[in-house]
């Protein structure tokens, strides 16, 4: 093999050096002596982080057992999840319902997967909201069919932050296309109430819309009326990621080229019909990934309820550490919930980039 | 512009004013929805924290349920709204909750300007040190120029400057937002010193690495009378609010208690048949059920059960009765006659 007897040219094999995994090696990790020189200082990092972190995470973990075997040993202490779930997970729900949440979350998700494929948006998927909305309701607040009440002030944990982002969102974003409209309306009343809407909430942070729903708007309304905290709460979500989603449409609107608008115009199409038909679709499809950035930090945004204490899931898991038995455990329990977010916020981000790609007309 | 601001501030300025005038029927608002709303911490083992199922748990949560018990002759006629520091106050004024039990310190300008009523002192708090043993500190004196690891805008932070500055020290505080991680900084050895009240001092001890290697000096900076809060406008309302957690002291000086409550019915002392509405008398007087104080010490319990319960020596918080014993044993729960 090491001296093959005149090979022929056609047979020969690319040299070594050229192909396979050395050759990328040497292509990408060592091509010019600084990149070389990065590499090693990257493996000799990734050498003291990752076996340590390995060690500790699996090796030296616990995963199901007591808070006081966790304190003997040098690693994870997982436990602090299972120990915990139903808590963090669910919250005040009252024990022995538990079913109704997790099969509430469970019709959440399962329609929203449904709805997934385009070709599946028609008005049979209406009523299939319509109809899911409804008994996701019900299964959350009862009264029906011999299922005690639970009232709002007990919705917690992982169902409240699901429900205050996806309707966050789901309301947030027509009521955002209809101000970005707005503001580039030529009525001069909508188009000033809009930009005065948009402007006062992009200019404060969701902090203090929270804080105003929570502790002056009540200090407002007669006394013995109060309006639920968590509705306050969704309000002003709603209100805030509005605000944000209508700059970014105007954006797009602002993006389309007048031809198109006389086009519509040459075609006798009426300004709902010019919207609905030609603008419209062309201009939120090149906010998409834009828009998606928004919805994703307004799903990280509902953490901020804490601060008016609802207990959303990041807030169950805190609570859960100031029990002494588990305060020294606070890095795998906020791993846990970074993971639980990351999944959310993936496959968020994964599904707009598909309908990007599927809505591409190529121009 | 002028008429225009004008209008606005009457406007808000009427409608604060009927929210508050509105006010003062609060028993019978309680009454009529036949529940208690009482706001809790929420976040602090011992006093007021939901457990791994989400039941409410705590010395605070019980002072509430005693309530409960006082009025309706039913403990789980209550209902808790967790409540940030900021939030306390707020929602006690606009109405959403009857009764503030979250471990509140009483001062005067909370009792005067906020519109509220303070009651019976349910729990004597007050702010410590804890030094890690190895360091040879014996009094809160020696401690010039340590680092003290302290959670932020409380008015723990403030009470420590304050004491270093008295006593001509210097202090170099480490700030840290959640107690968890504050407690877990400490124990790695980023501070010399903890402070913070000493009824999560010795809880933040028990679940040191090593506990015995950590002490808790004797100085008490600060004085913490946490008690319930209700607002101004309702003095009947008041009233059984104070007994309520009057009522849980006076059984354990009665030696009544949850288990012997039943015996106790035909106990020939006067005053406990006066006590327990057995000579009625107290119930009429308050507008209550003559049966009140029983239900009390007979669903929630005395104070020392509570106590115990919640944040005595058997839990993980471990916390000796101290300032919190009965008067009789050198404490200061101390409660006047049922008579």
């Amino acid at each position: 093999m090491n001296t093959p007897q005149q090979p022929s040219r056609a047979y020969l094999a690319a040299p070594i050096r050229k192909i396979g995994a050395l050759a990328w090696f040497k292509d990408n990790l060592f091509n010019t002596w600084y990149n070389s020189l990065l590499t090693v200082l990257t493996l000799v990092g990734l050498w003291f982080i990752v076996p340590p972190f390995l060690k500790w995470a699996f090796i030296d973990s616990l995963w199901y057992s007591s808070a006081e075997a966790c304190r003997d040993i040098e690693g994870a202490c997982w436990s602090i999840v299972p120990n915990n779930i139903k808590f963090i997970i669910l919250g005040f729900f009252p024990e022995g319902q538990e079913w109704r949440p997790i099969l509430a979350m469970i019709m959440l998700l399962s329609l929203v997967f449904y709805s997934k494929e385009r070709t599946r948006w028609n008005k049979r998927l209406g009523w299939f909201w319509a109809i899911g909305l409804i008994i996701m309701g019900s299964l959350m607040y009862g009264g029906l069919f011999g299922m005690p009440v639970v009232e709002t002030a007990q919705w917690s944990g992982l169902p409240l932050t699901m429900m205050l982002s996806f309707f966050g969102m789901v309301a947030a974003y027509p009521l955002g296309v209809l101000l970005a409209l707005g503001r580039r309306s030529k009525m001069p009343a909508i188009k000033t109430l809009c930009v005065v809407y948009i402007e006062m909430i992009r200019g404060v942070p969701l902090i203090s819309l929270l804080f105003m729903s929570s502790i002056l708007f009540p200090l407002f309304l007669p006394d013995g009326m109060t309006i639920d905290k968590v509705l306050r709460a969704q309000v002003a979500i709603i209100l805030f990621t509005a605000a944000y989603i209508a700059e970014v449409v105007r954006g797009g609107l602002q993006a389309m080229p007048r031809g198109q608008y006389e086009a519509a115009d040459s075609l006798g199409l009426n300004y709902r019909q010019t919207m609905r038909l030609i603008i419209l679709p062309q201009a939120l499809k090149i906010v998409i990934p834009p828009t998606v950035g928004i919805l994703l930090s307004a799903f990280k945004d509902t953490s901020l309820v804490v601060i008016i204490a609802l207990y959303d899931v990041l807030k169950t898991t805190k609570v859960t550490l100031s029990n002494p038995k588990w305060t020294g455990y606070s890095t795998e329990a906020y791993i846990f919930l970074a993971v639980l977010y990351f999944i959310c916020c993936y496959a968020m981000s994964s599904y707009s980039r598909r309908l990007e790609k599927e809505l591409h007309t190529g121009h | 512009m002028k008429l225009i601001r004008l209008t606005v501030l009457v406007t808000i300025l009427s409608l604060v004013a009927t929210g508050f005038a509105f006010a003062g029927k609060d028993l019978d608002a309680v009454k009529k929805k036949g529940f208690v709303q009482a706001g809790v911490n929420g976040g602090v083992f011992g006093f007021g924290m939901p457990d791994e199922k989400g039941v409410w748990k705590g010395l605070d949560v019980d002072t509430a349920r005693a309530v409960a018990a006082a009025i309706f002759g039913d403990a789980s006629k209550v209902k808790f709204t967790p409540l940030t520091a900021q939030q306390r106050f707020t929602a006690l004024q606009s109405g959403e909750i009857d009764l503030l039990t979250r471990n509140a310190t009483r001062t005067l300008s909370r009792d005067t300007q906020l519109g509220l009523n303070f009651v019976t002192v349910n729990y004597y708090d007050g702010q410590g040190f804890m030094v890690p043993k190895k360091l040879g500190v014996t009094s809160a004196k020696q401690l010039d120029g340590a680092t003290v690891c302290v959670l932020p805008g409380t008015t723990t932070e403030q009470n420590a400057a304050d004491f270093f500055r008295t006593n001509n020290m210097k202090m170099n505080p480490v700030v840290i937002e959640s107690t968890s991680e504050l407690a877990k900084t400490f124990f790695a050895g980023r501070c010399d010193v903890l402070t913070s009240d000493a009824s999560q001092l010795a809880g933040t001890r028990a679940v040191a690495p090593n506990p015995k290697d950590y002490a808790i000096l004797p100085e008490i900076i600060s004085k913490e009378p946490l008690a319930p809060a209700v607002r101004h406008g309702d003095d009947q309302f008041r009233d059984i609010v104070d007994f309520a957690v009057l009522a849980m002291i006076n059984a354990e000086e009665l030696g009544i208690t949850s288990k012997n409550v039943d015996e106790m019915l035909k106990s020939k002392d006067p005053v406990i048949q006066r006590f327990l509405g057995v000579v009625p008398g107290n119930g009429a007087a308050l507008g209550l059920d003559e049966k009140w104080a029983y239900n009390v010490v007979k669903l929630v319990g005395n104070y020392g059960e509570v106590f115990e319960r919640n944040v005595g020596v058997n839990t993980t918080l471990g916390i000796e009765r101290g300032l919190n014993a009965l008067w009789t044993n050198g404490g200061l729960m101390y409660s006047p006659p049922f008579k």
